[in-house]
């Protein structure tokens, strides 16, 4: 039996710690890379930066890691369709002429 | 005593209320008592949309004023589109036959979340009374559009502002119903009831529901933005303060194209469940059908910009999304392609509901066709906003969902009344819908490739004939639709005792009495062969 709702995953104080060091230092990476001039390529690292930021909370902070797998696939699913539909809007705001 | 308790017992759930009058319906969180109450606000909101469909033709009988000023008819045309669009067709056949229907047909008491249910239907409701309240508030009617696109949405004096978020909360409704579907679906079928053997109209809820779920929180984030827009000035899309209204169009379309499919799926539904019964055929293709509901579902939803091609969109999104356009017609066939294989050397019974259903298929297929001049970017641009769209939508949504909507009501309102309607009074009032039908949107696709703008007020002389043909085709509708719906409300109030499976179905709803008893089955059921194995089910 995999861990499910009925029993609260207890997470140690020191991984809670540890992913707050963690979204400080990617906080202060963003503002750094901020300084750097690299074209285009700036809004890619601040948008990757924060989205391993959320993976990070939203598996840890708000316990998606210790979900069971449909709840998983659920908000992958969601969080896909949602980069479809963004992605498709994308083929006109990139190319208009 | 007992005559009372034998005669309760034959009026099956409508006998049996917790509370008392019309509490007992309003607060009923019994599936089918929701899906009446949702039935007949639809069917309430579809006779006002209608009116003011003749309302407009009559308008358009003659160039210039006829019967209204040109901002009277703007508000018109708006509320037209709005009521039929948000309070009929989207909600249309799932919430009401969903709701009566489907739990039934999968062998449950009940939908997964009743008092969800319930609350969706009050949304509904509260919804459908602020749209009404915009129209004597603020600023007067609006007079966008239903598609209420910016800039000028975010501008007009009126009422706008309490339209969207009458939206909002409609939108909510059908995203708990959906919810609701896909939950009730997955978990609550009897034993037996494995996806092989779920009925077609339950497959096609299903798809539904997902859209329902996924796109529909998009029209809630377009509204809310409009909404801000125009009280908070946030400038999204105002190119002035670095906005894009083309973006508006794009998130608008993101959930209204999916909702294309959101009124048609659960129609195709219908007529999948109709077309076996009254050939007396298993459907062929159920696999396929299945699998082209889902297709239709996914591919629908990455072709909204193909109502865009003129907006100044990039000539790449036009191509991509032109493309996708096409492929949706391709399930869209598999469909059309398997009733009519079904139909192939049938014992055709041509009862009211399946002449309903043979007309959704024909109407259905023109509108179908018409859809591939305009998703064809070429084409497109000739008729882009002429009443050939106009023709073509209403051949789809009311050709297609609508005639859909009226077979249900013939097949299914007899099992949940326990009465039958006069077939012959009914089929009739068919004959006099089809023709009023082609008469009107026949006119209107012809005066589109003429190029005759649609929206508009007024138009040039040259127009006129076809006009007038359309608005007399809109009376003859009209005359129909009266007949129908009257000889439909004298069956259900007067008509002779209807028996269990009027039609032979196999479906698990005809195996229980009309009306049904308030949690449907006394023993939960086992079901042992597929819905339209009529030879197993011993009607055949």
């Amino acid at each position: 039996m995999s861990e499910n709702q009925e029993h609260a995953h207890i997470v140690p104080y020191r991984t809670f710690f540890l992913v707050w060091v963690a979204l400080l230092a990617l906080t202060a990476i963003t503002v750094a890379v901020a300084q750097v001039n690299l074209g285009p390529l700036n809004v890619w690292a601040a948008l990757g930066i924060a989205t391993v930021k959320s993976t990070l909370v939203v598996a840890y902070f708000m316990h998606m890691k210790y979900e069971a797998r449909l709840f998983k696939l659920a908000l992958l699913a969601a969080l896909a369709i949602l980069a479809i539909f963004i992605g498709m809007t994308f083929l006109d705001v990139l190319y208009r002429s | 005593m007992t005559v009372d308790h034998a005669a309760a017992a034959e009026r099956g759930f409508l006998a049996e209320a917790r509370r008392p009058g019309p509490f007992g319906w309003i607060f009923s969180t019994d599936h089918k008592r929701i899906g009446l109450l949702y039935l007949w606000s639809i069917v309430t909101f579809f006779c006002v949309g209608a009116l003011l469909g003749l309302l407009i033709r009559l308008e358009l009988w003659a160039p210039g004023r006829t019967i209204m000023d040109a901002q009277t008819y703007n508000a018109v045309f708006t509320l037209h589109g709005v009521i039929m669009i948000f309070l009929f067709i989207i909600p249309g056949i799932p919430a009401a036959f969903g709701n009566l229907v489907m739990p039934i047909q999968i062998g449950a008491r009940d939908v997964a979340f009743p008092r969800l249910n319930l609350l969706s239907w009050w949304l509904y409701i509260g919804g459908a009374a602020l749209a009404v309240t915009s129209l004597f508030t603020g600023g007067g009617p609006p007079d966008t559009g239903w598609t209420f696109y910016v800039p000028f949405s975010a501008r007009t004096t009126t009422n706008v502002s309490l339209a969207t978020v009458a939206v909002f909360i409609l939108g909510f409704s059908s995203i708990l119903t959906g919810l609701n579907f896909v939950t009730t679906i997955h978990r609550l079928r009897a034993e037996g009831m494995t996806w092989t053997r779920l009925p077609l109209f339950t497959w096609s809820l299903y798809a539904t529901a997902w859209i329902q779920i996924l796109a529909t929180p998009v029209l809630g984030i377009t509204v809310a933005l409009l909404f801000a827009e125009r009280v908070i000035g946030t400038g999204l899309f105002d190119p002035a303060q670095g906005g894009d209204p083309i973006m508006f169009q794009h998130l608008f379309w993101i959930y209204s194209h999916p909702a294309v499919y959101i009124m048609v799926l659960p129609g195709m539904g219908v007529v999948s469940d109709i077309i076996p019964v009254f050939a007396r055929k298993p459907a062929f293709g159920y696999k396929a059908i299945v699998v082209s509901s889902l297709a239709i579902a996914f591919a629908g939803s990455l072709v909204w910009a193909h109502h865009m091609y003129t907006s100044g969109m990039s000539d790449l999104a036009v191509m991509v999304f032109s493309l996708l356009t096409f492929i949706v017609a391709i399930p869209s066939a598999v469909k059309v392609f398997n009733w009519l294989a079904t139909l192939y050397q049938g014992s055709i019974l041509l009862d009211p509901p399946l002449l309903f259903a043979l007309s959704f298929i024909l109407l259905f297929t023109i509108g179908g066709l018409t859809g591939l001049v305009l998703g064809a970017a070429a084409t497109d641009v000739h008729v882009h906003d002429t009443y050939f769209v106009v023709g073509h939508f209403h051949f789809t949504m009311f050709g297609g969902t609508g005639m859909a909507f009226f077979a249900a009501m013939h097949y299914w309102l007899p099992k949940f009344y326990g009465r039958m309607y006069d077939k012959t009074v009914a089929t009739v009032a068919w004959g006099v819908i089809f023709t009023g039908f082609c008469i009107l949107y026949l006119s209107m696709k012809i005066v589109g490739m003429m190029g005759m703008p649609r929206r508009y007020w007024d138009y040039v002389p040259e127009f006129t004939g076809l006009n007038q043909l359309a608005t007399a085709g809109s009376w003859i509708l009209g005359i129909g639709l009266v007949l129908m719906f009257v000889n439909l409300v004298r069956g259900v109030l007067y008509g002779k005792p209807a028996p269990a499976n009027p039609w032979g179905g196999a479906t698990l709803e005809w195996q229980l009495p009309s009306p049904p008893p308030t949690e449907n089955f006394a023993h939960d059921p086992v079901v042992t062969h597929g819905p339209y194995d009529f030879r197993k089910a011993g009607i055949l």
